[in-house]
C-alpha cells in the first residue's frame, strides 16, 4: 500500500476530471500576431457550426467545424478585417451563422424583443401601481372582502 | 369584463406564436444564395481527376447539383430517386462528392448505378463552403445561366421533386427564349 498512496489516487481521479478541458479541439497552429490569433479565438467562439446548432465552431469536433475553422484561420492569417470575414460567412451560411447575428430589418424583432418587453412590463406596472395609488383604502378593502365572499 | 379579455386575448396570441414555432424545422437554414449567381468552383472530376468541372460545365440548361458523400446515409437513401431521376427527368445532375474518399466514392457509383452527368471531388470541404453547405444530402437547382433557383436540403424524393423543383424547371425553361 505504499506508492502514491490513496491521497494519490484521489488526486489522479480528480485530474482525470480536468483532462477534457485541456484538450484542444482546434489543431490550428497559433497565430504569430497575438492581436490576430485574439481575433481568431473570437470569431471561432462567435460563429455556429451548422450541423451542430448549439455549438459554436470553437466547441465542435464535427468536420464542418473543422473545416470552418481552417477557414476562419486562413482568412485571419491573409490579414482580412473581422467585417470582411463575418461578411464572408454571412454570404455563405446567413444570419443564422453568428451568434449575435447584425441588426437589420429580419433581425430587428430578435434584438427589440426584450427592449419591448421590458417597456411593456414596465407601463403594466406603471398603471397597476398608480390605480392602486388612486384607490381609497376602504374601498379597496370592500373590494377585497367582495371578491373573498365570491360575489 | 374587458378586464379579463386583455390576458385571453394574450394567451391567445402566446399560444398561437408557440404553435407556429412548434411546427418549424429548426434544422432548417435557408441559403442567401437563393435567386443569386452559383459560387465560383473548379474541381477535378470522380472519373477523370486530370479534368476539372466547373460553372461553365453546368451553364446552357437547368441543372441540379447534388452534394453527397459515401458516409451520408441520407444519401444512399436517395440514391435510387436520382437513379430514376437521371433516367426519366430530363435534367442534368452534377454531383459534389464532398469530404469524401474519391476511391470509396468511385466504388459507390460503380456498385449503386450512377446518376452523374459529372461528379466534382472536392475532399477538403473548400468548395462546399462557398455553396454553404452544412449537411449532406443538399441539392441545388440553376437555371441556364447558373442562377440559384432552389435549395434542398435532406433526401430527394418525388413529393419535393413534384412540389418543389418541377414547377421552378418549367417556369426557368419557358422564360428561355
Amino acid at each position: 500500500m505504499s506508492g502514491i498512496g490513496r491521497r494519490g489516487w484521489l488526486a489522479c481521479c480528480l485530474l482525470a476530471f480536468l483532462l477534457p478541458s485541456a484538450w484542444a479541439i482546434d489543431p490550428e497552429p497559433l497565430i504569430d500576431d497575438p492581436a490576430r490569433q485574439e481575433l481568431y479565438e473570437r470569431l471561432t467562439h462567435e460563429v455556429r457550426c451548422l450541423v451542430c446548432q448549439n455549438q459554436t465552431v470553437a466547441d465542435s469536433t464535427a468536420p464542418l467545424a473543422a473545416d470552418l475553422r481552417r477557414e476562419l484561420h486562413a482568412l485571419v492569417v491573409a490579414g482580412r478585417s473581422e467585417d470582411e470575414i463575418k461578411t464572408f460567412l454571412l454570404d455563405r451560411y446567413g444570419d443564422f451563422v453568428l451568434y449575435k447575428p447584425r441588426f437589420q430589418g429580419t433581425t430587428a424583432i430578435l434584438w427589440l424583443a426584450p427592449l419591448l418587453l421590458l417597456l411593456g412590463g414596465a407601463l403594466v406596472m406603471a398603471l397597476v401601481v398608480r390605480r392602486r395609488a388612486t384607490l381609497p383604502s376602504d374601498e379597496d378593502a370592500d373590494e377585497n372582502t367582495s371578491t373573498a365572499a365570491g360575489s | 369584463m374587458t378586464r379579463y379579455l386583455l390576458p385571453v386575448v394574450a394567451l391567445a396570441l402566446l399560444v398561437l406564436v408557440l404553435l407556429v414555432g412548434l411546427n418549424r424545422n429548426p434544422g432548417y437554414v435557408p441559403s442567401p444564395l437563393l435567386g443569386k449567381p452559383a459560387p465560383v468552383f473548379s474541381l477535378p472530376r470522380l472519373d477523370d481527376p486530370g479534368r476539372t468541372l466547373s460553372n461553365a460545365d453546368l451553364a446552357g440548361d437547368v441543372a441540379l447539383v447534388n452534394v453527397w458523400a459515401t458516409w451520408c446515409s441520407g444519401c444512399r437513401q436517395e440514391h435510387g430517386y436520382l437513379l430514376e431521376l437521371a433516367r426519366s427527368a430530363g435534367v442534368r445532375i452534377f454531383g459534389l462528392n464532398w469530404k469524401d474518399d474519391p476511391e470509396l466514392a468511385r466504388r459507390w457509383l460503380a456498385t449503386l448505378g450512377n446518376p452523374y452527368a459529372a461528379v466534382g471531388v472536392d475532399e477538403d470541404g473548400r468548395v462546399a463552403i462557398d455553396w454553404g453547405v452544412y449537411g449532406a444530402p443538399e441539392t441545388f437547382l440553376l437555371d441556364a445561366g447558373g442562377k440559384v433557383l432552389y435549395k434542398h436540403i435532406a433526401p430527394l424524393d418525388a413529393q419535393t421533386w413534384q412540389a418543389e423543383f418541377l414547377p421552378r424547371i418549367q417556369a426557368a425553361r419557358g422564360q428561355l427564349p
